[in-house]
């Protein structure tokens, strides 16, 4: 099988994120940078359909300015066979249309078996960019997947559904899934992968060349900090004071203890 | 101006996320202005149970191939409807059903599915979450055409919806899509549980869960000790349990369960949306967390800023100190 996987450079978890001046949208000076989650799981199961069948090919995809070519990499030094950066400045100001129309046009002339992308992005979290990528290229979908078997008539899929239910689904390929966090584990890549990741294919395309429409439906007017829900009280001092005085706290004014 | 809110059957009834997502279609315009749209194969009883409610008017989207639920069949049922009825917004609940569909279904009219909604505000301007709850996104869409919109579960109250007064049940029709089974590309299967549930979170007085914050696995018994002293249950959020540190079955939130108790503990929980809506319902609410800016905050009561591994010691021996 030939798979894509789409994945997208986001903020790192650990990395305090600040309104930018004009409050349109983050700071992205002193941001650490890292790969979505959801698409590391994508691409887990990518590298272990392969592995499993024994023959194929994993390709990944990413949009993005210069910065994303160290998320490409790892992606590469986890056991992709190679990658197309889709190179793109204005990222932020198209919408999931906008990017899903950039990266149905990069992929189309690969003719994949399979798309997978993570099921939603932790920076802007639309969760769309698979079902639009699906409704592009005019191929059946399925989202929060968890696993996925090849079968003789296409692909068998497990759905996670509310509440604990799941479901198997059957499709035909070329199809598109988004996968959900934790139904595989993720690898690390070793020394040996990062060294030869270094001489695989990273082939780059711009966004002009892709010809995509990039004038937003939606537009992002203004960001800003959630207002509080609650008046919370935070307790100082060392550690043990702090704990101290949350027992006292939850003894006498919540009485819970 | 007209609303199209598109509702969601779970078990036979219409579910609650639906209902919350009239309260936002109310937002936009009077109920006169709001259709309520059943589908399925049969929607005799949803669209009664749909036309005691504030609305305007309500439409049964019937065809055999609307059971079971597929992304073809909905995309392609709403697509006709929506082209008959022409509205000015289309709203949904953002359910995991509804992330499967409709932003194909929007895609189809060139628009973008303004997903997940926690505020709507004048314009209309549609408020979202950004960076996992840590910042708070105003949209407006730009251009022509029916406008999509989910509404996040827990967001809008449902309950003030019954108060409305009703001029009687609204009228219902039926609309017949023309669908071909060779347009369902997808074969689902029956819905199953997963695993047997043992641990039952949602009796528990008191809760502990830990979060991404603890590390490693080999960190847990710092948790696990806490709990004990408070005669807590252990709790996680989803990635521990996607890292098989702690069994699924004591996951808290969108995709786990949902809890209620007078004690939630939270430990290196940064407070993910999908987090929060199993647990913002507990009585008392504590968060111990090196980020003051945590999401988590804005829904604890009380709050510890700091390392786990300095905190969580410290008050394992201030609960036991408190008990002699």
């Amino acid at each position: 099988m030939k798979i894509i996987v789409a994945i997208k450079q986001v903020p790192d978890r650990d990395t305090p994120v600040r309104i930018a001046a004009g409050g349109k949208w983050i700071d992205e000076a002193d941001l650490q940078w890292a790969m979505n989650e959801p698409d590391a799981y994508a691409l887990e199961e990518a590298l272990q359909l392969k592995e499993k069948s024994g023959a194929g090919e994993v390709i990944v995809m990413s949009a993005g300015p210069q910065r994303v070519g160290s998320t490409i990499r790892e992606a590469l030094a986890k056991g992709a066979d190679r990658a197309i950066h889709v190179m793109c400045d204005d990222l932020a100001g198209r919408d999931a249309l906008g990017v899903a129309r950039l990266l149905a046009a990069a992929i189309k002339p690969e003719n994949p078996d399979l798309v997978l992308t993570g099921l939603q992005s932790e920076d802007l979290g639309w969760g769309q960019s698979g079902v639009i990528l699906a409704e592009l290229l005019g191929l059946p979908h399925s989202t929060l997947i968890l696993q996925v078997e090849k079968t003789d008539a296409g692909l068998k899929v497990k759905r996670e559904l509310e509440e604990g239910w799941f479901q198997f689904i059957e499709m035909p390929t070329p199809a598109v899934l988004t996968i959900q966090s934790g139904g595989t584990k993720l690898r690390y890549a070793t020394l040996m992968g990062i060294k030869k990741a270094k001489t695989k294919e990273l082939r780059t395309v711009s966004a002009a060349e892709l010809g995509a429409d990039a004038a937003p439906v939606v537009v992002l007017e203004q960001i800003a900090a959630p207002k509080k829900q609650k008046s919370t009280q935070i307790l100082q001092g060392s550690p043990k004071e702090a704990a101290a005085a949350l027992v006292e706290k939850l003894k006498t004014e919540a009485r819970v203890l | 101006m007209s609303v199209l809110l598109v509702l969601e059957e779970s078990r036979g009834r219409i579910n609650r996320p639906s209902w919350e997502a009239l309260a936002a279609a109310l937002q936009l315009g009077p109920a006169e202005a709001v259709t309520a749209v059943v589908i399925g194969a049969q929607t005799e009883a949803l669209a009664a149970e749909a036309a005691q409610k504030p609305v305007g008017k309500v439409i049964g989207v019937e065809h055999p191939l609307l059971a079971p639920y597929t992304a073809d069949g909905f995309c392609l049922a709403l697509q006709q409807l929506i082209q008959n009825e022409s509205p000015t917004q289309v709203v949904f609940p953002h359910t995991y059903q509804v992330r499967d569909y409709a932003p194909a279904l929007a895609c189809r009219f060139g628009q973008v599915l303004i997903g997940d909604v926690v505020a709507i505000e004048s314009g209309p301007v549609f408020v979202r979450q950004l960076m996992q709850g840590r910042l708070n996104g105003s949209y407006r869409r730009s251009g022509d055409g029916p406008c999509f919109v989910s509404v996040q579960a827990g967001a809008f109250r449902a309950d003030t919806l019954d108060a409305q007064p009703s001029s009687g049940p609204a009228p219902i029709t039926t609309f017949t899509p023309t669908l071909d089974a060779t347009q369902i590309r997808t074969k689902p299967g029956e819905p199953f549980r997963g695993s047997e549930q043992t641990v039952d979170l949602g009796s528990a007085q008191r809760i502990v869960s830990v979060g991404r914050g603890i590390k490693e696995a080999d960190k847990l018994p710092l948790v696990k000790e806490l709990a004990s002293a408070l005669g807590a249950e252990l709790g996680a959020s989803r990635p521990i349990c996607d890292n098989g540190w702690l069994p699924m079955e004591r996951q808290v939130g969108s995709s786990g369960q949902t809890v209620a108790p007078k004690l939630y503990l939270a430990v290196g929980i940064s407070g993910a949306i999908q987090h929060l809506v199993g647990m913002k319902g507990s009585q008392c609410i504590v968060a111990i967390n090196k980020d003051p800016d945590a999401p988590i905050f804005e829904v604890a009561d009380y709050g510890i800023v700091g390392d786990l591994f300095e905190v969580v010691p410290a008050l394992t021996e201030a609960v036991k100190a408190a008990q002699q």
